[in-house]
């Protein structure tokens, strides 16, 4: 009896706070998406899905995603089998590797301008070198090209850590042994990272794809502070609504949608790399 | 052809010295049986022959070929670990076919390799199975059967056969080595047991404390140990010493009875016999009885002369009990004698 409630009572505390300042917030939030005047009304939804701004909005936050997440997984799969053959020096280079992600990501959007910008670095070394002689616009309002690659490549700068860092933290738990077997056995560097360290690393991989995607689809402080509102993405017509034009219920109706997809890639991800309970280390 | 030739090979931890320079000659297809008290370092020797582990000093060569700057898929070998190292995210089947999918083998091929080395290994129910759903045994057994499949030059198994019960150790043991015969494979084989060693082996190499003492044939390692270790770690019963006191012209006093002995610079040395090669006698050692075991066959009498251990199997019609005293008669030509510091077998001209 006691050895059975005790989890209850211990988990009792975190859960009445998550109930208080999430749910509560939530379902007020998902109650202003669908209620006009305290009536139901799917007409914040027509208003979201009839402007303008809202299907590229949508799309834009898709392709970054997509740009910008299997990348990151790729070159954090990298750098993290990198990492884990290293011996002495291990722990510096993690540690630099990280460093992006004590910053902000508004002040990462700021230092990506900084290069970006007019008379930013990446002109000053241009014309410095002599490879121009004016300053180039890179983020001009029809550069939209610059600017996503701009973004893309601050969202991988800032971010690729997080990545990392589940990656090592999971490459560390597979014995020394599998690889060992693995050598013996006729594979070399590649096939062992694909067919011990891939697999074996399942578990993390669903973990890390699913923080970076859920997170990707929140991008909004870098796409601000690079593009202001050239580069519209789903976040950022959320504050739009919100704050300029001063419509909660709109505003409160592209959360709900920021929402649902996050939970459809989380379900996709639990799905697709779920490691069969038999076939668990 | 893939002798196996390990020449001068030391390997340090630290400053720990896990083997003091080995050499090692295991011929073409002979069966090598690796023997020695836990942590004297058969892994570690077996790992440098893989590769797994680089020598501190020292060659490794494979079939005429020096191995120890090569990677150990390059090496022409194949491995059961100690441990296993069962591959948990593939089933028994894949297990097994690693190896074989890595050479690009036809699947046909594959099928039939991993079907026969299952139903060898008495696995061929469980190719379905995940290593978590395994036994202990079981999964050695598919270790086992995955180095087997590669069908290798040299195989090496470390106590590939530990984790299995009394019966199905005696089964697999006769279709392990009727297996590598057929398929002329080199072995070097690692093994705690005893009996496992003796009836696998074309030689025995005994290991003590990184140093291989003795590599010979089972039945000369038993009967002419070449150091005292081997002489204490062969046998069950092991066998008995008691120190010889030198007499003239070339005899020993052992517990009041003089012995023909070697001839040494030494006042004192050791006087060896294995436990079956006494009898009870009208004279010979005296030795007061402790403990009487019957074996069946044979009863194990332990009993103590002069103050030391010293146990004998004699025919189990002899009935002792505790207290008495029997004189024991060695065999003449089964006593062995050890210098008493260098431990080493003491000839007799
Ligand atoms: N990586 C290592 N670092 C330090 N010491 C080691 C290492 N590997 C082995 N040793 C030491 O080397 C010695 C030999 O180890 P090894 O594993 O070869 O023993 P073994 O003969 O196989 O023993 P067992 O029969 O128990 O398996 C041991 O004393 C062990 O503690
Ligand atoms: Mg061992």
């Amino acid at each position: 009896m006691q050895q059975r409630t005790l989890p209850y009572l211990l988990l009792l505390p975190a859960t009445l706070f998550l109930c208080v300042f999430f749910i509560y917030p939530f379902l007020l939030v998902a109650w202003q998406a669908v209620s006009q005047d305290g009536a139901l009304t799917l007409e914040h939804f027509r208003t979201m899905a009839g402007h303008w701004k809202f299907s590229t909005a949508f799309w834009n936050t898709m392709l970054l995603a997509l740009a910008v997440v299997p990348v990151q997984l790729a070159l954090a799969l990298f750098m993290a089998a990198l990492v884990t053959r290293m011996g002495a020096g291990r722990d510096v280079i993690l540690y630099i590797w990280t460093i992006p992600l004590g910053i902000s990501d508004l002040a990462a959007g700021i230092i990506w301008l900084a290069i970006f910008e007019q008379t930013g670095f990446l002109n000053s070394i241009l014309s410095s070198l002599g490879v121009i002689d004016q300053p180039v616009t890179w983020l001009g309002y029809q550069d939209k090209a610059t600017i996503f690659l701009a973004v893309v490549l601050a969202e991988l700068w800032r971010a690729t850590a997080i990545v990392l860092v589940i990656l090592v933290a999971g490459m560390g738990l597979i014995p020394k042994e599998y690889y060992e077997a693995a050598e013996v056995f006729g594979a070399g560097p590649w096939k062992r990272f694909v067919r011990i360290t891939l697999p074996l690393l399942r578990p993390s991989i669903q973990t890390a794809l699913i923080l970076r995607t859920i997170l990707a689809f929140e991008v909004f402080a870098v796409v601000a502070a690079l593009g202001g509102t050239n580069l519209p993405v789903l976040m950022g017509e959320t504050y739009q609504w919100q704050f300029a034009l001063q419509d909660r219920h709109v505003a409160a109706a592209y959360a709900l949608v920021i929402l649902a997809i996050s939970i459809a890639f989380t379900l996709v991800f639990l799905r697709t790399l779920r490691v069969p309970k038999e076939a668990q280390v | 052809m893939a002798e196996i030739s390990i020449r001068n090979v030391a390997k340090q931890f630290g400053d720990f010295t896990a083997l003091h320079s080995v050499d090692l000659t295991v011929a073409d297809r002979e069966f090598m049986v690796l023997l020695g008290a836990s942590g004297c370092g058969k892994t570690t020797l077996l790992r440098i022959i893989a590769g797994l582990e680089t020598p501190s000093q020292g060659e490794v060569w494979i079939g005429g070929r020096r191995v120890d700057h090569l990677p150990p898929r390059q090496r022409g070998i194949a491995m059961v670990f100690q441990n296993y190292a069962v591959f948990p995210h593939l089933t028994v089947f894949e297990n097994i076919a690693f190896g074989l999918r890595m050479q690009k083998l036809p699947q046909a091929e594959i099928d039939r390799r991993v079907t026969r080395t299952a139903e060898l290994m008495h696995i061929g129910q469980l190719l379905k199975r995940y290593s978590g759903q395994l036994s202990g045994g079981q999964r050695q057994r598919v270790a086992v059967a995955r180095a087997l499949a590669m069908e290798p030059d040299v195989i090496l198994m470390d106590e590939p056969l530990s984790n299995l019960d009394a019966l199905l150790r005696l089964e697999m043991r006769a279709e392990l080595k009727g297996v590598l015969a057929e398929s002329k494979t080199t072995t070097i084989y690692v093994t705690h047991d005893q009996v496992e060693a003796m009836s696998l082996a074309d030689r025995i190499a005994v290991m003590d404390k990184g140093l291989i003492v003795q590599a010979e044939r089972p039945i000369e390692v038993y009967r002419n140990p070449a150091a005292r270790f081997v002489g204490s770690f062969i046998g069950n019963p092991p066998m008995n010493f008691l120190p010889a006191r030198k007499a003239d012209n070339g005899s020993w006093r052992v517990a009041g009875i003089t012995f023909k002995g070697p001839k040494a610079e030494r006042e004192e040395i050791a006087f060896a016999i294995r436990p079956e090669d006494l009898s009870h006698a009208e004279s010979g050692l005296p030795a007061e009885v402790r403990v009487v075991e019957p074996l069946g066959p044979h009863v194990l009498v332990t009993c103590d002369v002069e103050g030391h251990l010293f146990r004998a199997v004699l025919e189990s019609d002899i009935v002792l009990s505790r207290g008495d005293i029997v004189k024991l008669a060695p065999t003449p030509d089964r006593i062995r004698w050890f210098d008493p510091e260098t431990e080493q077998s003491l000839q007799v001209h």
